[in-house]
């Protein structure tokens, strides 16, 4: 396969269209966690009450459109492989706890790939909306809609005072989780993320990096969400969440400024070495390959770097996970191999733009 | 800012507790965080809610000793439906079925509270479908506290009145109900 053609199975198509604020904001997600009434939910429902579940999904919802949701395919977890699982994993598509749980689960996926509908996970169902750069308002609506035209033909479990019942105490309410994935270099460099986020902590909101085996942010990419789903309305968890990435989306374009007219040549120096990393490395971790994806991706936003397209970041943020690294050699590889066709793919990918 | 945990780590996970009342900050790297349970590996964005529940223990013990018995955690106390027990509920922190909020309805206030920033009720959206009946039912409450009120005030002609509008929206309902049966 080459890899023009692996790139286009491996990033969802919405991944490559540039969305309001794009030079910061990757991508919004809205998730609602819904249950059936009169189910118990999955951790304690017995495999043959999950299939009832399941099989009304399968009946009602396979092969279905919605809107610009077009051809809804259910793919159950018991019929893919292990590789397989962990591709849909790391495009965000379904949760790593989706995969633990095999019983019964699978995952309803629309042929572009921006609505997920988890089936039997924590909840019976976790409906999953992306969107490219910053578009919370208008992807709480789109949620609205599929959400209703699910609730058609499924009697949620609902209490007037509790709002959607959950299998966990923190998504009651609403069982909204509105996440926005940020790029964030420059407040980074400049040590100013880690005194703004206790204050936007305050505000009911959670920072966190993701990638990576769990640490630090790599690559600088930060997931901000919101944390409270009860006593609050839909729409002012998304405008708190709005204001919040707005200002964020603010001083990180100031921080950048400051940066590009304060460091002279020092930027461009780190942005261009990285540059060279990425360009020529025949054997690369996955760390060092974050950090210097976001440096070439802040000299592409501040100019440095004019030939390159934008979305190089988040294409190879997710191609050089472990799992797709397999899937494009088709075969189980050892770390070490993997950093060799992480520098392969890496230098490939650069190689299809023209220079 | 460095993790408090390993002192190795950047600290990327900032978060705010309540310990006995106590606020306390915390800031951790991410995988102190999940060895520590603050949160869960499959819902990125929540504290682990065993924690909160364990600090919630602590709290009833040590400061509320002038709760009313019935406030007291029966560990013994099961869900009807689904079997699960208080006890499990807080050990693995995730609800059996939908009536557990039922069953376990005298406890969980404070948990919300803890969680939800001090709120307990829901004020966003209602199933399309339930949404008439629970509107009907909201009119119904207010119209009955008016009729108190004017039956209190002694205003028995007012009162009469509410009673009546109480009444054709019951039937309405009853109507409703009889045909989406009947269909
Ligand atoms: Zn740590
Ligand atoms: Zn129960």
């Amino acid at each position: 396969m080459s890899l023009q053609t692996f790139i286009n199975k491996a990033i969802s198509p919405w991944m490559q269209e540039e969305g309001p604020d794009h030079d910061i904001v990757l991508s919004t997600r809205i998730r609602l966690a819904r249950n059936f009434t009169n189910v118990p939910f999955p951790v304690r429902a017995e495999a043959e009450k999950l299939k009832q579940v399941s099989n009304w999904i399968k009946e009602h919802f396979d092969k279905q459109s919605f809107s610009s949701y077009q051809e809804l395919d259910y793919i159950s977890m018991e019929g893919l492989q292990s590789l397989q699982k962990k591709a849909l994993v790391e495009k965000h598509l379904i949760s790593p706890y989706l995969v633990e749980r095999e019983k019964e689960s699978g995952v309803l996926l629309s042929k572009n790939e921006q609505l997920s509908i988890m089936i039997n996970e924590e909840d019976h169902i976790r409906l999953q909306l992306y969107f490219p750069g910053l578009q919370l308002e208008a992807g709480l609506e789109e949620a609205f809609k599929l959400d209703d035209w699910l609730e058609d033909k499924i009697d949620y479990a609902f209490d007037e005072q509790r709002g959607y019942l959950t299998s966990c105490p923190t998504n009651v309410g609403t069982g909204l989780r509105a996440s926005v994935m940020m790029h964030l270099p420059a407040l980074t460099l400049t040590r100013k993320i880690g005194k703004m986020i206790p204050a936007i902590n305050q505000l009911g909101l959670v920072v966190r990096g993701i990638y990576g085996e769990g640490s630090e942010a790599v690559g600088n990419i930060y997931q901000i969400s919101n944390q409270v789903t009860l006593g609050r309305s839909e729409s002012d968890i998304i405008e708190d969440l709005h204001s919040v990435v707005e200002k964020l989306i603010e001083r990180e374009r100031y921080a950048r400024k400051v940066l590009v007219e304060q460091s002279e040549l020092r930027l461009e120096d780190r942005v261009f070495r990285s540059y060279g990393v990425l360009k020529y490395s025949r054997i690369i971790e996955s760390k060092e390959a974050a950090k210097c994806l976001s440096d070439l991706r802040l000299g592409i936003d501040v100019g440095y770097i004019k030939h390159l397209s934008t979305s190089i970041l988040n294409e190879l943020m997710v191609l050089t996970q472990p799992a797709f690294l397999q899937q494009y050699a088709q075969q189980a590889l050892t770390a070490q191999q993997r950093d060799i066709k992480r520098a392969t793919i890496i230098r490939e990918r650069l190689g299809l733009e023209k220079s | 800012m460095e993790c408090q945990k390993c002192q190795k780590r950047q600290a990327t996970l900032h978060l705010t507790n309540y310990i006995n009342g106590q606020k306390t900050e915390i800031h951790v790297c991410q995988q102190c965080a999940l060895e520590n349970g603050y949160i869960d590996s499959e819902d990125e964005s929540s504290y682990s809610i065993q924690d909160l529940l364990s600090g919630l223990f602590n709290f009833n013990s040590s400061f509320a000793p002038q709760a009313e018995p019935s406030q007291v955690l029966e560990k013994e106390d099961k869900c009807s439906s689904c079997n699960l027990s208080y006890h499990e509920f807080v050990k693995t922190g995730k609800f059996g079925c939908s009536h557990c909020y039922e069953s376990f309805g005298k406890h969980l206030n404070p948990i919300f509270k803890r969680v939800h920033s001090g709120n307990m009720a829901h004020t966003g959206k209602i199933p399309k479908r339930q949404h008439d009946r629970l509107q009907q039912k909201r009119y119904i409450n207010d119209y009955r506290e008016q009729m108190k009120q004017l039956i209190d005030a002694e205003k028995f002609e007012e009162a009469a009145v509410v009673r009546d509008k109480i009444k054709e929206i019951e039937q309405k309902h009853a109507s409703s109900i009889r045909k989406e049966e009947g269909e």
